[in-house]
């Protein structure tokens, strides 16, 4: 019994991981740029509500409401002023930029708040603590409950985004070919500024729901990326509802691996990802998923 | 077109000759630093040999080999580790740092096979969390009592004097021979391959160029030298503290180093390490923003001099001193034709 | 009244240099007919008047409008559109899709989707087929949609035909002589010397970036352009004929 609520607390952990995940993700199918600053967002994020709960007292949730335009605006920002002049440069640039982004958001986190950790927890109350029982054994807090519930909506969003709204279509003819997209009329800068708006959004989301569901600090970001980045990879890049899957394989992986040794949560994970990795090389079967993103329905 | 009598390949020019003679008598003369030099200026030289030998193996892979990891510190952690449990088996020191850095040679050789394979970004992250398993497993050595770390001990066997100049002699020694090796290997077939392979693999490939191979000893050289600088680090140290050796700030600091002097030249990581050397003797003290400093140098450099000082040097004024690609020269006169890197 | 004017324009790819002073006039309602063999410059000309290609001399006029310095997604809004050579559809989405993110970014007026579907009957049993699985014909058809539905006041073909089996030629080439009789104004670089006789109004032939035979298509023989195509008038200069 223990096993299977293991396994379901790995489920549950897979749904925050799709949540922090699914910024990446899309900000790679639509631009093919890893941001390596992506875990930094998040925690940026996670300080700017804290700073606001601290200072007023409201709800995270409505905290929230108030950073999505600030980083937005943010991401928008960061597309315009960085990452549009390294689209077209190969993998180095947006990678070397963006990771010098990383270094200067920690430190300036630093710089800001200290070392010390913070937590939203105490500023939701029950939902931190209260949880469903099954049978006794097997419990769903009702904070994981909602994490999985919002990156559900989180995904199914953008992947109607995508697929349904003139916006999601210039994304994906931008993604698919950024010359005749502006041979059909569509403001390719406009739209990856407003793609890399969206990811950075989710990341705030992401990022809140971090700071309620554990604790965070100024140089917690790198953690955060090599989680989302194992699984978006995992799930196969490119691929939204992949990235749900990969992040419930990671989980799972994670939480049965601290059942096996006090050790195991992060070496487990990593192994998983790493073996992933190799069997889908030795089956050669290394295809990128962006087609999935583009034009598959889920 | 008529016969080579029009075209002759030059591989030194007076320029680049004369510079290597000089960095040769000024490697020679910095061996006898220690008679002259207080411990303290003996203890930054060895600092700075160790970043011109990371900048140099990174940007070998990713200037040169276009394998851009952020993972590098695996081997850095992995040299300094095994060096302590060689150590702890009984093996000499030195030798077991030397020995050490082959081990991360051969680890490297161990992974090429699944690392090589991977993509762009896959390669970059995948080669991180390889550094963060490396990191994990290695904390489960009892000797290493997990994130407290331990000392090598057997370095106390040796006066502090004496062992700062056989760190700083090894140091020297290591780094010459490294960038020498690396000269060497680039000048040669490796480099030749390197560019056509980062050019077009398929198209490399398909004229005979070994792809894996070409990338592989690339790889599994890097991965030694990073080794090398980790064993040589701690040597100066003494102390190791996984979080410390297998923290990513080391990639930081090459990526900085690599991208500031100029990636993809030879002269590049030389200067680069010179710089970051410099800034960190000067604004090291600020801590959290010289980290701010060194992070917002980074994107100005990618994003507004992506050939880093000694590329944009060298694209001006055709500026070679250490000469790894080839001037097509016309005629006899000394009119140089496109210089090729 | 000249809707489309290209003067002494200059191009270059990289270090060569692609189109060298090339100048012609489209009027309303006339076709004009670019050929020339391979490396001619036809390709890069066309995507600098739709501007995808930054020319480094020379203009390009919109109904007397300078467009030079306007971004390829704005031009698509003052009426230009190309139909790219090699079809160039965003083979992931379906044919619905790329015709709904052309007519999104288009003009307003009379062509929409479901005029484009009249136009080329044969897409509506594919519309919402993925466009890399059509066959070329229907990629074609696709294509020319795709950039009609923008209602262009000038519409650039670039090697329609390339990759098309004869019987698909046929059919593109009925739908454009419809078009051209209803008054439109094109731009057509063209292999086939056969068809481009029987479309066009006028005819320049393009050899190493430069015009080198220029005139009305009712005047021109087929010799004539061979030649110059092939550029066996060499230092005679540009002809007119």
């Amino acid at each position: 019994m223990i096993w299977i609520n293991q396994i379901v607390q790995g489920v549950l952990l897979g749904g925050y991981y799709a949540l922090i995940a699914c910024g990446l993700s899309f900000m790679f199918g639509v631009m093919r740029i890893i941001n390596l600053a992506h875990g930094d967002l998040a925690v940026l994020a996670a300080y700017l509500v804290w700073a606001i709960v601290d200072h007023s007292g409201m709800s995270p949730f409505l905290a929230l409401a108030l950073v999505l335009p600030l980083m937005g605006a943010l991401g928008w920002l960061i597309q315009r002023l960085m990452l549009e002049r390294s689209l077209r440069s190969g993998m180095l640039v947006p990678l070397l930029t963006t990771f010098g982004l990383a270094i200067v958001i920690q430190n300036l986190l630093f710089v800001q708040f200290g070392a010390d950790s913070r937590s939203l927890a105490p500023a939701i109350g029950d939902l931190a603590f209260d949880s469903w029982s099954i049978g006794g054994q097997i419990y769903i807090s009702h904070l994981a409950g909602l994490t999985f519930l919002v990156a559900l909506l989180m995904l199914g969003g953008l992947q109607l985004l995508l697929t349904r709204t003139p916006l999601g279509r210039s994304i994906r003819a931008i993604a698919e070919d950024p010359d005749t997209a502006e041979l059909v009329g569509i403001n390719s800068r406009a739209v990856y500024a407003a793609a890399a708006a969206i990811a950075v959004m989710t990341v705030a989301v992401g990022g809140t729901f971090l700071g309620m569901r554990a604790t965070f600090a100024p140089y917690a970001g790198p953690a955060q990326l090599i989680f989302a980045f194992e699984a978006v990879v995992i799930g196969g890049l490119g691929s939204m509802w992949g990235t749900l899957i990969g992040g419930i394989v990671l989980g799972v992986a994670q939480n049965v691996g601290a059942q096996i040794a006090p050790n195991g949560f992060l070496i487990a994970g990593h192994v998983v990802f790493l073996g992933v990795l190799g069997a889908r090389l030795a089956s050669g079967n290394t295809r990128r998923r962006i087609r999935a993103l583009l034009g598959r329905a889920a | 077109m008529s016969a080579d009598s029009r075209f002759s390949v030059q591989r030194w020019t007076p320029v680049s000759a004369a510079s290597v003679a000089t960095l040769v008598a000024l490697c020679v003369a910095l061996a006898f630093a220690p008679l002259l030099l207080g411990a303290n200026a003996i203890d930054r030289l060895t600092t700075l040999f160790i970043y011109v030998i990371l900048a140099t193996m990174w940007n070998a892979l990713a200037g040169y080999g276009g394998l851009v990891s952020v993972g590098q510190q695996a081997f850095f952690g992995i040299g300094a580790y095994a060096a302590i449990r060689l150590s702890s088996f009984g093996v000499g020191v030195y030798p077991a740092l030397l020995l050490g850095a082959a081990f991360a040679g051969l680890v490297a050789l161990v992974l090429s096979p699944f690392a090589l394979r991977l993509r762009g970004g896959e390669f970059a992250i995948g080669m991180w969390v390889v550094a963060e398993l490396c990191h994990l497993l290695v904390n489960l050595d009892h000797l290493i009592q997990g994130e407290t770390g331990t000392s090598l001990i057997a370095l106390n066997a040796f006066a502090p004097g004496a062992r700062r100049e056989y760190n700083y002699w090894l140091a020297l020694t290591s780094m010459v021979a490294l960038v020498g090796l690396m000269f060497s290997l680039l000048r040669g077939r490796l480099g030749s391959s390197m560019q056509a392979i980062r050019d077009s693999e398929e198209a490399a490939a398909s004229l005979g160029v070994r792809v894996l191979a070409a990338k592989r000893l690339l790889f599994v050289v890097a991965g030694a030298g990073c080794g090398l600088a980790g064993t040589l680090y701690l040597a100066t140290e003494i102390s190791f503290q996984p979080a410390s050796y297998f923290g990513v700030q080391w990639t930081a600091y090459m990526i900085f180093m690599a991208l500031v002097g100029g990636l993809g030249t030879f002269e590049g990581p030389i200067i680069g390490a010179l710089v970051f050397f410099c800034m960190e003797s000067l604004f090291g003290a600020s801590g959290v923003w010289y980290l701010v400093g060194l992070g917002a140098t980074a994107v100005v450099f990618a994003l507004y001099l992506p050939r880093g000082l000694w590329g944009t040097i060298e694209k001006r004024f055709g500026l070679r001193l250490l000469p790894v690609g080839y001037r097509v020269n016309q005629g006899k006169s000394d009119a140089d034709g496109p210089a090729r890197n | 009244m000249s809707l489309l004017k290209v003067e002494n324009l200059d191009v270059r790819h990289g270090q060569l240099q692609a189109v060298r002073g090339i100048s012609f006039e489209v009027r309303e309602g006339e076709t004009l007919a670019l050929v020339g063999a391979n490396g001619a410059g036809k390709t890069t000309l066309l995507r600098a008047v739709a501007g995808a290609h930054q020319p480094s001399g020379g203009r390009v006029l919109l109904e007397g409008v300078d467009v030079t310095a306007v971004p390829a997604y704005r031009r698509v809004a003052l009426g230009i559109a190309l139909v790219p050579e090699g079809r160039r559809l965003f083979a992931g989405m379906t044919v619905e899709e790329n015709l709904q993110v052309a007519s999104a970014n288009g003009r307003p007026g009379p062509w929409n989707i479901e005029r484009v579907l009249d136009a080329f009957p044969m897409l509506r049993a594919r519309f919402k087929a993925k466009a890399g699985n059509l066959s070329g014909g229907e990629q074609q058809a696709t294509a020319i949609g795709r950039a009609l539905v923008t209602n262009p006041k000038v519409l650039l073909l670039d090697e329609v035909s390339l990759g098309l089996a004869p019987i698909a030629i046929d059919l593109v080439y009925q739908c454009l002589e419809t078009l051209i009789a209803s008054g439109a104004t094109v731009v057509l670089v063209e292999q086939d010397l056969g068809r481009v006789l029987r479309v066009a109004t006028r005819v320049a032939c393009l050899l190493e970036g430069r015009v080198v035979l220029e005139g009305a298509a009712a005047q021109m023989t087929r010799e004539q352009i061979t030649a110059a195509y092939f550029g066996l008038n060499r230092g005679a200069g540009r002809q007119s004929a």
